[in-house]
């Protein structure tokens, strides 16, 4: 059964093209080489994880895709088209409370809506409606954030995020801060809302249990410099419960190449 | 809600009357502490008289117009200052440096300056104020997380846009404790400068506290003292402490 390697679906056309792909980091003290030489096609509607220790430049992968960072060498392209900052076709949600707190709920899921073109006010309030309450929180539309729980804000992070109706959702650790309960509620929302809505997701973690529940392909990033090192493919049936058997047989595996590349620098 | 306000009220009491028993005891001659009834009777006679209503509403127009003053051109350079380095290395630096000389240094130089005019009295207030809002105002954007525009960023908010929809929003709670900061400075000021300058164009609160050391009248002194005490509570609680509730109420943050 082990976790076999693959290449990427090459049927559907792809969203996301990254050739090549280099960044430094540079402070006064030391030059840190986030990602190296990283090649990745990712399909349209495709749920990709990408999974490594800390460090590993998973996160500056994503934040190059969305936009919000700038490869030092290679090619970044979406739909054909050479990314060159950000948008709304491409929304992060991020791991640290990024919502706004002077905002209600509804007023953060209002924020990017206000951002496009063309839409009515009614228009927005009812989008902005049907996405609270796509992601069960109807009852605190006009709540304040700081009155909300650590996965009720994530969730209002969810909808801010899918209300622009971005073909890519770029996923930063989003569930990292959250109990394991709360989570494994959010990973049957998340699976819901992608059968139904069908985005393309990418989805950073350092949780290789989480990305097999997740993802159609897992991909392995060591650190130091940050590389692709493996990809896997998950054909297991969706909705995955995250404490099957079958989920736990690849996550084991994956976890244990993961460990040889690593060794001990997986603890942070 | 009403324990506290009999708690206050006691308190206040207690006060009161622990100075009429020390003024009881003689313990100092009665010119240098006259008794809190005294005091209530120089109080009573110049708001019959209307000194005080008269002086308290030209020291407060002086200090609305000067703390106006320092906001409208406080808050716009603290925003340059930490947005733009070239604009920290320089106006930062200055504000900075000037913010640690006392209100009360600017008086000779305004003196000199304006002459015994009312452009003196709004200067000082004005310099006492200022710089200190720029540094609040520079502190308050530069501790907004930076994850916030960063989101904003994302979902397309660009340029002016970010400024206002989320940095400005963002830095409200540290923008209102600097003028809040701003008030206290702008208040210390004007006494300065009114206790200093002598003017003929409107006779402050400060000139009222001037002229009763000049005249021995320490009831007078203690009375006008309250009075600057009362009407900085005043604003406090009416002004500010709405805002802050807001602002709790939203933000979550802790009430100071």
């Amino acid at each position: 059964m082990a976790a076999t390697e693959v290449n990427p679906a090459k049927t559907v056309p792809s969203k996301l093209v990254l050739e090549q792909v280099s960044k430094w980091f540079r402070t006064s003290t030391l030059t840190v080489h986030a990602l190296d030489d990283v090649t990745l096609r990712i399909a349209e509607g495709e749920f990709v994880c990408l999974v490594g220790p800390s460090g590993c430049g998973k996160s500056t992968l994503l934040n190059i895709i969305a936009g919000l960072e700038r490869p030092d060498r290679g090619v970044v392209q979406a739909d054909g088209q050479a990314i060159a900052g950000p948008g709304p076709h491409r929304l992060v949600m991020f791991q640290e409370a990024s919502l706004f707190p002077w905002l209600t709920v509804l007023g953060n899921v209002l924020f990017g809506l206000k951002l496009i073109n063309g839409l009515s006010a009614a228009e927005r309030r009812e989008k902005a409606e049907y996405f609270i309450e796509l992601v069960g929180l109807k009852k605190f539309m006009h709540s304040n954030v700081h009155e909300l729980s650590g996965g009720m804000k994530q969730r209002v992070a969810l909808a801010r995020a899918l209300a622009p109706n971005p073909s890519v959702l770029l996923m930063d650790e989003p569930f990292g801060a959250l109990d394991a309960l709360t989570r494994e509620q959010l990973y049957g929302d998340i699976q819901r809302i992608w059968s139904q809505h069908r985005k393309t997701i990418v989805f950073v973690t350092h949780n290789v249990r989480e990305a097999v529940c997740l993802g159609d392909r897992v991909i392995l990033f060591s650190p130091n410099p940050g590389r692709i090192r493996e990809e896997f493919a998950i054909p297991l049936p969706r909705p995955r419960d995250i404490n099957s058997v079958d989920l736990a047989r690849y996550s084991t595996e994956i976890t244990r190449v993961l460990k040889g590349y690593v060794q001990t620098e997986v603890a942070g | 809600m009403i324990a506290r306000w009999l708690a206050a009220a006691l308190f206040f009491v207690l006060l009161v009357a622990a100075w009429y028993l020390a003024v009881q005891a003689r313990i100092w001659s009665p010119i240098l502490l006259p008794s809190p009834i005294s005091v209530a009777d120089y109080v009573k006679s110049a708001v019959e008289d209307g000194t005080l209503w008269e002086a308290t509403q030209v020291t407060v127009r002086r200090l609305l117009i000067g703390y106006g003053l320092g906001i409208l051109v406080g808050l716009p350079l603290g925003l340059l200052t930490a947005s733009s380095r070239w604009c920290q290395d320089t106006i930062g630096v200055l504000a900075l440096g000037l913010q640690t000389l006392p209100s009360v240094c600017w008086v000779p130089l305004a003196l000199l300056w304006f002459g015994q005019t009312e452009a003196a009295l709004l200067f000082v207030v004005v310099m006492g104020t200022l710089w200190s809002l720029i540094i609040a105002t520079d502190n308050g954007v530069r501790t907004i997380p930076p994850i916030y525009t960063r989101a904003a960023r994302s979902m397309g908010s660009t340029g002016l846009h970010t400024w206002t929809h989320v940095v400005l929003p963002a830095a409200l709670p540290f923008l209102l404790s600097g003028m809040k900061q701003g008030w206290a400075f702008a208040w210390r000021s004007l006494m300065a400068a009114e206790i200093y300058v002598t003017i003929l164009t409107g006779f402050g609160l400060g000139h009222l506290l001037h002229y009763g050391r000049e005249l021995n009248a320490m009831d007078q002194v203690i009375g006008v003292m309250l009075i600057i005490v009362v009407i900085g509570l005043a604003v406090d609680k009416t002004l500010f402490a709405p805002i802050e509730q807001f602002l709790h109420r939203r933000w979550g943050t802790a009430r100071q």
